[in-house]
């Protein structure tokens, strides 16, 4: 390994590190600074002052915030990231453990139906600028911005699930793979549209290197200029792309799966905020951030050993 | 042609928009919270226009007063965010140095979230939150894409002769800032200000939807959730609500993109 190559991967992981302890720190903060007292919203406004200064006490809410901040370390730092209040036998990594399969599950369908309608049509869209197909991607991206999660999963229930009873609808049991289907559609759309429009951009400038003309002029078949010598390079910043969405891939999911009456992070989470359950929404919160981070830094990573001119930036 | 068609939707829907929050609530036939139990879940007619929803409240009722939260939202996240985003981008900008990793480092920090996540987090302790705190929670995730336009500008126009020229005529940072570096900043802001209007109407919808938002009786979203809950019935409800939401952000994006377009020539033959 050469050293720009160790010094990069070295900054790298420092970077990602002081990142999550940012996202912890603010996750703490956030929570804190929302208006609202967490011991009026459990015990509701009938309960007594000793009961009130009871839980005050057991959930540590008397002490100094530097302190609250410690005990909130502590909890992450033992991979309990605390007691659910509504539930309070359980950690809450053991809770968000118990659905985040289903939504990781959720998100890859996304990602995937995302990357199989973008890529194409992108590169379609760049190769054949101004064509139908390009006409079609741009129509494509402006629906795919327009028209927000929570229309398109009612959407599409109504025309695959009822109209053309190909689908199963929410709620329906046993569904399988099937399940998946209109639920990570509804996910993907947004993050479809916004690759493709950066997947046409990078391919367009690719097409335009002068090694793609190179390969040209040396005869090397048109598909395969495209294939093999533009789509490889321009991945790149698509992959990046690809990565940063996978924000948006949480916050779709916590749509859909209440759309589609499905258990998962977004429900839990969900369900929790309704229940004022407060570890259950800030692990949840930190959960996805961090994966967020983590991500992000693999595609960093790859992303450095794969072309040799960013270690330099 | 083309250009004039894109231009009159999105601006047409952004008017359109506009009037029906501010003379929306004057305009309804009826109160978003009347109830008429024996018309519940009526297909559009000629005395509900849209038709009705739970308890037989009339749909065109809780759009025009819908839009006026929709638009109240909108309108004061962006302005904030937009106020706040420009300040910090261009402070950073200016003074580099500490200041600008601080802000810098903050905006980074906001990416990892989601961002109806950190919205719905912001309201964890709140009981039953009001418009206030629908505003409140949109502002983290707000402000970062202003403060990044505003830097990006500001580092590069900080160079530029006439900025230096000024420096070296003993212009203060203050005039500096205002005269030469605010003007050229407006039309980038302009141009995503637009588009985030729409998406702080969506954020709102999204929210309510969710069931965070306040007054459940008159909003989008809210109007959207219960016809979810009866879209295999009546699917009317969801299908106009959704619709409206959907017709109000592409506008928006539209008229951002036509805004673009005049404001910034380049931008015309590269897309």
């Amino acid at each position: 390994m050469s050293a720009g190559l160790s010094r990069y991967i070295a900054t790298r992981l420092g970077r990602a590190l002081l990142t999550v302890i940012g996202v912890i720190t603010l996750v703490f903060i956030l929570v804190r600074v929302s208006p609202g007292d967490p011991v009026d919203a459990i015990l509701g406004d009938q309960a007594s002052a000793e009961e009130r200064a009871a839980k005050r006490t057991q959930l540590h809410l008397d002490q100094a915030l530097p302190m609250q901040f410690l005990h909130f370390l502590g909890d992450v730092g033992d991979g309990s990231l605390g007691r659910s209040y509504t539930r309070p036998d359980e950690s809450v990594s053991s809770l968000i453990g118990e659905v985040l399969p289903s939504t990781l599950l959720l998100g890859l369908f996304a990602i995937l139906v995302a990357w199989a309608i973008a890529i194409p049509l992108g590169s379609i869209a760049a190769v054949k600028r101004g064509s139908f197909w390009d006409g079609t991607a741009r129509g494509f991206a402006l629906f795919g911005i327009a028209v927000p999660a929570i229309w398109l999963g009612p959407l599409l229930v109504l025309f695959f699930g009822v109209k053309l009873k190909w689908l199963p609808l929410p709620g329906d049991e046993d569904v399988g793979i099937e399940g998946l289907i209109l639920p990570a559609l509804t996910v993907g759309a947004a993050l479809a549209a916004i690759l493709m429009r950066q997947t046409r951009a990078a391919m367009m400038e690719v097409l335009s290197e002068q090694y793609v003309l190179a390969a040209r002029a040396r005869g090397v078949a048109g598909w395969k200029v495209v294939l093999v010598h533009a789509l490889r390079n321009a991945m790149l910043p698509v992959m990046t792309v690809g990565a940063a969405q996978l924000a948006g891939v949480f916050s779709g999911a916590v749509i859909a799966e209440k759309v589609f009456e499905r258990q998962g992070l977004g429900t839990l989470f969900l369900d929790a905020y309704f229940a004022r359950d407060i570890p259950v929404v800030q692990g949840a919160v930190l959960v996805v951030a961090i994966t967020y981070v983590l991500v992000n830094l693999v595609v960093e990573l790859i992303y450095g050993v794969v072309d040799p001119r960013v270690r330099v930036a | 042609m083309k250009r004039l068609r894109k231009m009159s939707f999105g601006v047409f829907v952004v008017a359109i928009f506009a009037l029906i929050a501010i003379f929306g609530p004057w305009l309804a036939p009826f109160s978003p919270s009347e109830i008429d139990l024996t018309n519940e879940y009526v297909r559009p007619s000629e005395s509900h226009w849209l038709g009705t929803t739970d308890n037989g409240v009339d749909i065109l009722s809780v759009i025009l007063h819908g839009a006026r939260l929709a638009g109240l939202v909108g309108i004061t996240v962006v302005a904030i965010s937009l106020v706040l985003g420009t300040l910090a981008g261009m402070a950073a900008a200016y003074r580099g140095g500490k200041l600008d990793h601080a802000i810098t480092g903050f905006a980074d920090l906001m990416q990892p979230f989601p961002s109806v996540m950190l919205n719905v987090a912001m309201l964890a302790l709140v009981a039953k939150p009001g418009v206030l705190h629908l505003v409140l929670a949109l502002l983290p995730s707000g402000w970062v894409i202003y403060a990044r336009i505003a830097r990006a500008q500001t580092l590069t126009l900080r160079e530029r002769e006439y900025v230096q020229a000024g420096r070296a005529l003993g212009m203060s940072d203050r005039r500096i800032i205002l005269r030469h570096i605010f003007p050229n900043l407006a039309s980038p802001l302009a141009i995503q200000a637009t588009s985030h209007l729409g998406g702080a109407i969506l954020a709102e919808s999204t929210l309510s939807f969710l069931g965070l938002g306040p007054g459940r009786a008159a909003s989008w979203g809210a109007l959207l959730d219960q016809g979810s809950a009866v879209l295999l019935r009546f699917p009317h409800v969801a299908l106009i609500a959704g619709g409206t939401i959907a017709i109000t952000v592409l506008g928006f994006n539209l008229a951002g993109d036509w805004l673009r377009d005049r404001l910034d020539p380049r931008s015309r033959n590269s897309r």
